[in-house]
């Protein structure tokens, strides 16, 4: 029963997460909802990770394969997820000004 | 570099990560920060990836590589080609492909580990799947409905809902049977294919005009399934941005249920839309076709005028369009806005990525609280393919089935003009008493064509 013990710094990091996660999110305008949504979905692919080690640890030959689809699947979400974010993002513009001064917020 | 060196090192890399993860989704809170904060995240990624590449558990990197060009490739692909009238459907597909990934994971530290898994882990292990697996198929089904593949109405069958909770009762009940029959691995299994099936009927039932709550509770649960993993794998970067994305999207459903004044569980389970037999009285009068030219004219000479999109627009792809009517009229000298519903479209903020990609500066785009006050100051207001968002019904009649859902007040303003492909009802099939109203003038067609003949109107006059 140890073990469980290794299970709360987990917890107290999902929890405190979660609070965070909660403040920082309820920031974000409506306007930016689209690509906060994609943003989230490229970070969230952080599972590439655990798709990585599986794909390349050599544990047998199923974990490999599995791992190596994991790979794929997730790489294809953080590039993409990012690209696309960043393709939204630019082109949320403030009003142009006539003259040629943007304002820096 | 000693182990116990290089996994304290490993170790900080991850803390780096998760920290620039929050850093990069702080910078969402404005426009002007936002792409500032995406390089923030980018790099914590790559910081990740390159202190996971350098772990010990990994001996060949072939497959590693292979799965990292194919990724990049096709994710670069569909970074750089997908229409942003495209974005619901890609998002949706994304969160099938991050589900997945995670649901892989985990099939694979099971098979690695059969029969002698710790409760704990067997148990983030089991979330893991279950969530991957379920929001796997949910997601692929949300986008064939949006990509018009699989048809947007509900599918219904008779005792659908007894039907799902047996099925999702089955699921549970294999998933705690883990932790009794430990040996019995066929039940892993069994659980795994339970949630692919009880995704797809997750989502069957949901009308397309639901789904920016689909969404962001698809959203959420892939956000949590990699949370999951990073219990399962002991991995604190992965429980970080997991949960930051299924707080995200979690936080994003409650807004969107907020904005349709209905609770999630209406949403999954109430098939709305698929009600095509309405209560309450039909409605009398007529609608009221002006010719276009008028409509021009009252443009013109109007003091402020205030867009209101749908997902028509993005169907008729007329955000474009819109914005050389809206330039026309300030030219004149007319005041210009966009009055946008927070579930108006297909997904949270569809509207105003649309609009932005057609260069609205976003400080014309104006939410429901604060455009409202402004629709009895307003000349005229222009409704491109929104429909329920704009009904009065919801204000009005407390037997409406979309009673008490904000809406954006049109017929407050002097004149609603509502651009219509046809005489039909809106996707939600509700009739829509705005339309018969005193006030309001139809102009029937597809909304682009509509508005490139009104901009040539205005510019004439």
């Amino acid at each position: 029963m140890n073990n469980v013990l290794l299970l709360i710094p987990s917890l107290y990091v999902f929890v405190l997460a979660a609070f965070l996660g909660y403040q920082v999110i309820s920031r974000v305008p409506p306007l930016l909802h689209t690509p906060l949504m994609s943003a989230t979905n490229a970070i969230s692919a952080i599972s590439l990770v655990g798709s990585l080690v599986a794909a390349g640890a050599n544990y047998n030959r199923v974990s490999t394969i599995l791992g190596f689809i994991a790979v794929i699947c997730a790489t294809t979400n953080v590039v993409g997820g990012f690209v696309i974010t960043d393709r939204m993002l630019r082109m949320f513009k403030r009003r142009p000004a006539p003259g040629k001064k943007s304002g820096e917020a | 570099m000693s182990a116990i060196g290089l996994k304290t090192l490993i170790e900080l890399l991850y803390l780096l990560s998760g920290v620039l993860f929050i850093m990069g989704l702080r910078g969402m809170s404005h426009p002007d920060t936002a792409r500032h904060g995406m390089f923030y995240a980018e790099f914590g990624m790559l910081i990740a990836i390159v202190g996971t590449l350098m772990q010990r558990e990994i001996v060949t990197y072939d497959w590693i590589i292979a799965g990292l060009v194919i990724g990049s490739v096709a994710g670069l692909a569909m970074g750089l080609w997908v229409p942003m009238t495209a974005m619901p459907q890609r998002t949706a597909f994304s969160h099938a492909f991050g589900a997945a990934a995670a649901a892989l994971v985990g099939i694979s530290e099971y098979y690695r580990h059969t029969g002698h898994l710790e409760p704990f882990k067997l148990g983030a292990l089991g979330f893991e799947v279950l969530l991957g697996s379920l929001t796997t198929t949910g997601s692929l089904i949300a986008c064939g409905k949006l990509q018009g593949v699989l048809p947007g109405k509900p599918l219904v069958f008779k005792g659908q809902n007894v039907f799902n909770m047996t099925l999702m009762a089955v699921t549970v009940g294999s998933f705690v049977s883990l932790f009794v029959f430990a040996q019995a691995t066929w039940v892993f299994y069994l659980m795994i294919g339970l949630a692919l099936v009880f995704g797809v009927l997750l989502v069957i039932p949901i009308g397309s005009a639901d789904m920016p709550v689909v969404m962001s509770l698809l959203n959420s649960y892939a956000g949590l399934a990699s949370a999951a993993t990073g219990f399962a794998l002991d991995n604190k970067v992965l429980i970080i941005a997991g949960t930051l994305d299924g707080f995200s999207g979690f936080i994003l459903s409650i807004l969107m249920c907020k904005a349709m004044n209905r609770s999630i569980i209406n949403v999954l389970f109430g098939a709305f839309g698929s009600v095509t037999e309405q209560t309450g009285a039909a409605q009398t009068g007529e609608m009221r076709e002006m010719a276009l030219e008028d409509v021009a004219t009252q443009l013109a000479y109007a003091r402020q005028v205030v867009f209101v999109p749908g997902y028509g627009m993005a169907t008729a792809q007329a955000q474009h369009v819109i914005r050389e009517l809206a330039d026309a009229l300030e030219e004149r000298g007319v005041t210009v806005k966009y009055a946008i519903h927070p579930v108006a479209g297909r997904m949270p903020g569809h509207m105003n990525v649309l609009l932005a990609e057609a260069n609205v500066p976003y400080s014309e785009l104006y939410e429901l609280e604060q455009i409202n006050p402004d629709f009895p100051s307003t000349d005229v207001a222009m409704i491109v393919g929104a429909n329920d968002v704009v009904n009065p019904d919801a204000r009005d009649n407390p037997g409406s089935p979309i009673a008490g859902m904000p809406i954006l007040e049109v017929d407050r303003a002097k004149l609603a003009v509502v651009l219509k492909r046809g005489k039909g009802r809106g996707f939600s099939g509700l009739e829509n008493p705005l339309f018969f109203k005193e006030k309001t003038a139809m102009l029937y067609g597809d909304a682009k064509d509509t508005l490139t003949r009104l901009v040539q109107a205005v510019v004439k006059l």
